[in-house]
């Protein structure tokens, strides 16, 4: 018995140094700080999965406006479907899905688009007809009051584009308007 | 590569109104102080399981910790971060310097750990969501074979190994993409998973926590570290008197019979075995190393880059017309297909050098499982085998020393059965 509880005794201080090391050699090199999960707006190709593959019933995935960017036009490509019928505000014109994107006039000729998160999908719809012919000022982002961040986001592991990085939690959003500026 | 914002169409100048430009909102992550909140939750938990097991001795608080645990960890917190995931964020972390690891992480990964070394896998008992919920799913125990039980025991062993082999290389945390109970927890997740996750319940309900038993790679590190423990549970609160009231009692077939009436082998016979045993080890770690090196291409195709890579190259030999959404993606950013092809070269090597290791490690499991089966301990109590024991508490009151240092009426004792 005393043999066997000599044995134990010493691996088990054995086993100890073990996790002290990986301790260690983790915390050593000082990057540890909390992370959360984001979308570079300029590497997502607008593929549509961040719609399906988020975990949650509705995506965390949200569209967000940098207005600065905006050029607050009348016929929005992010807005209108390539060929509307007529040009007016009915949903069949509309490229949003769940008519998520609200467009308001505010002097002429300019409209201002906001998104009624809420109804967002994140489908990116309107974010590909803004980046193709507009000036890329919708874009999409995780919204993190929705996030639970998973400890591996399972749009990341789905984006083609590799858009969706962790990123330090004191700088959680990557608006498009101030990354270009930075 | 940041591509260029196109300004097709100029900044409106507002003339009419005085029309401010609105700014997108920010939602507020989750507040630093709730993580350190969990991980105060975590260590009260464990102190207070471990106090509960060795001793109070008491099943049912157990039990009330264990749908605390279920609601906080899991529904609450919705399972994430937990320590079964934490493996893959340390092994990632131990192998890439660039990849750092918060205080959450760290502590649930090191701190159940830790507490195993001292008190046994007290976490298992009743702060592991995971664990906790398949305990109480736990109605009509049945035994499991001891074959089957040994031999499916092993697949947690091979789920570590290649968790760590993908999570070191940056192919993705398997465990957490096939965790079965979180899209329970959340309410939400591909069908797949949810069936799954109900299915391990409902197998759960016969058989004693399939998750931990056989699929737990977690578990196998707190196995390990149990299995060395300090204090440990112990069934009978006095000395045992081969009763044998405890044997069927635990529901995950950790009790170690004792073998004082046990027929015992000629020795010869243990001897030739033993060495043959001994002469097969290395056979089957170089065989693990040969399958881990034929596997490693397979594996590495998971990982995005190789994966992109191979189809590039067969969308550049002419041997596919369309392109997928990834390399169209890489053909629209100025990405250099050398350096990809490169990359991907060098990744497939890591793979072949990680799953070889890999298979060593399986090889030598299998191997030492081998070897200790053919061992026979001269064990003069019924004990719980440590390295199994969850600390579930569900042992004490077959004893009968126990019903008595309660006060409790004790069952008539049966004969032993040869004696
Ligand atoms: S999955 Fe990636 S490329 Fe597709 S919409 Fe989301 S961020 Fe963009
Ligand atoms: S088109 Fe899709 S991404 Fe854009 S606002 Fe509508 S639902 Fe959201
Ligand atoms: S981390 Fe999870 S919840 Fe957040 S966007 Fe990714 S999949 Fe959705
Ligand atoms: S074996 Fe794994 S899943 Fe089961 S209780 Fe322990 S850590 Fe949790």
């Amino acid at each position: 018995m005393n043999r066997r509880n000599f044995l134990s005794g010493s691996l088990r201080g054995s086993l100890m140094l073990a996790l002290g090391g990986v301790l260690g050699a983790i915390t050593g090199r000082a990057k540890a700080r909390n992370t959360v999960w984001q979308i570079d707006p300029f590497q997502c190709t607008q593929c549509g999965r961040c719609a399906t593959e988020c975990v949650l019933e509705l995506s965390a995935v949200k569209c967000v406006h940098s207005f600065d960017m905006c050029g607050y036009c009348q016929l929005c490509t992010g807005y209108f479907e390539p060929d509307p019928n007529k040009l007016n505000t009915a949903a069949e014109n509309q490229l949003c899905p769940t008519g998520a994107l609200v467009r308001s006039f505010i002097e002429d000729p300019y409209y201002e688009y906001t998104i009624n998160e809420p109804l967002c999908v994140g489908c990116a719809k309107c974010v590909k007809g803004c980046t193709m012919f507009g000036n890329g000022s919708l874009h999409l982002q995780i919204r993190h009051d929705r996030c639970v961040n998973c400890n591996e986001c399972s749009i990341a592991r789905a984006c083609p584009a590799d858009a969706i990085h962790r990123v330090p939690a004191d700088r959680p959003y990557q608006f498009k308007s101030r990354e270009r500026k930075s | 590569m940041p591509q260029v914002v196109a300004q097709r169409f100029p900044p409106p100048q507002f003339t009419e109104t005085s029309h401010l430009l609105p700014v997108p909102t920010e939602p507020a992550v989750r507040a630093l102080w709730l993580d350190y909140l969990d991980i105060g939750v975590l260590i009260a938990a464990l102190v207070l399981v471990s106090w509960l097991v060795l001793r109070r001795r008491s099943r049912s608080g157990v039990v009330g910790v264990g749908i605390f645990s279920v609601l906080y960890f899991g529904f609450w917190r919705k399972g994430c971060i937990c320590s079964i995931g934490s493996i893959q964020n340390l092994s990632q972390a131990l192998f890439d310097s660039s990849f750092g690891v918060p205080l959450t992480v760290l502590a649930f990964g090191l701190v159940p750990l830790l507490f195993a070394l001292f008190f046994g896998r007290t976490f298992c008992a009743a702060v592991c969501p995971h664990g906790a919920l398949q305990d109480l799913v736990l109605l009509k125990p049945v035994k499991v074979p001891n074959w089957l039980d040994h031999s499916l025991r092993m697949l947690a062993w091979i789920y570590l190994g290649l968790a760590v082999v993908f999570a070191a290389t940056g192919g993705g945390y398997i465990i957490c993409q096939y965790d079965p109970f979180v899209p329970i927890f959340r309410l939400s997740g591909s069908l797949t998973m949810v069936l799954f996750g109900v299915s391990l319940l409902v197998v759960g309900i016969f058989v004693g926590r399939p998750y931990c038993r056989f699929l737990c790679p977690y578990g196998v590190l707190l196995g390990v570290a149990a299995s060395v423990s300090k204090w440990r549970v112990r069934i009978t609160p006095d000395t045992c008197t081969q009763c044998r009231l405890c044997e069927e009692s635990c529901a995950f077939g950790a009790i170690n019979k004792s073998a004082v009436d046990a027929p015992s082998q000629p020795r010869a016979t243990d001897k030739r075995r033993l060495i043959l045993l001994l002469v097969l080890l290395p056979v089957l770690i170089a065989g693990g190393i040969g399958l881990g090196g034929l596997a490693g291409g397979t594996l590495a195709g998971k990982h995005r880059i190789v994966n992109l890579a191979e189809r590039l190259q067969l969308e550049e030999s002419g041997a596919v017309q369309d392109t997928t959404d990834a390399s169209a993606a890489f053909r629209a950013g100025n990405n250099s297909i050398e350096t990809l092809y490169a990359d991907a070269r060098a990744l497939h090597h890591r793979y072949v050098v990680a799953a070889r290791w890999c298979g060593a490690w399986i090889g030598l499991v299998i191997g030492l499982k081998l070897l200790s089966l053919a061992i026979v301990r001269r064990r003069t109590d019924y004990e719980a085998d440590q390295a199994h024991c969850l600390s579930c508490a569900r042992c004490y009151r077959s004893c009968p020393q126990e019903l008595q240092r309660l006060g409790l009426p004790v069952p008539e004792t049966p004969k032993p059965a040869n004696g």
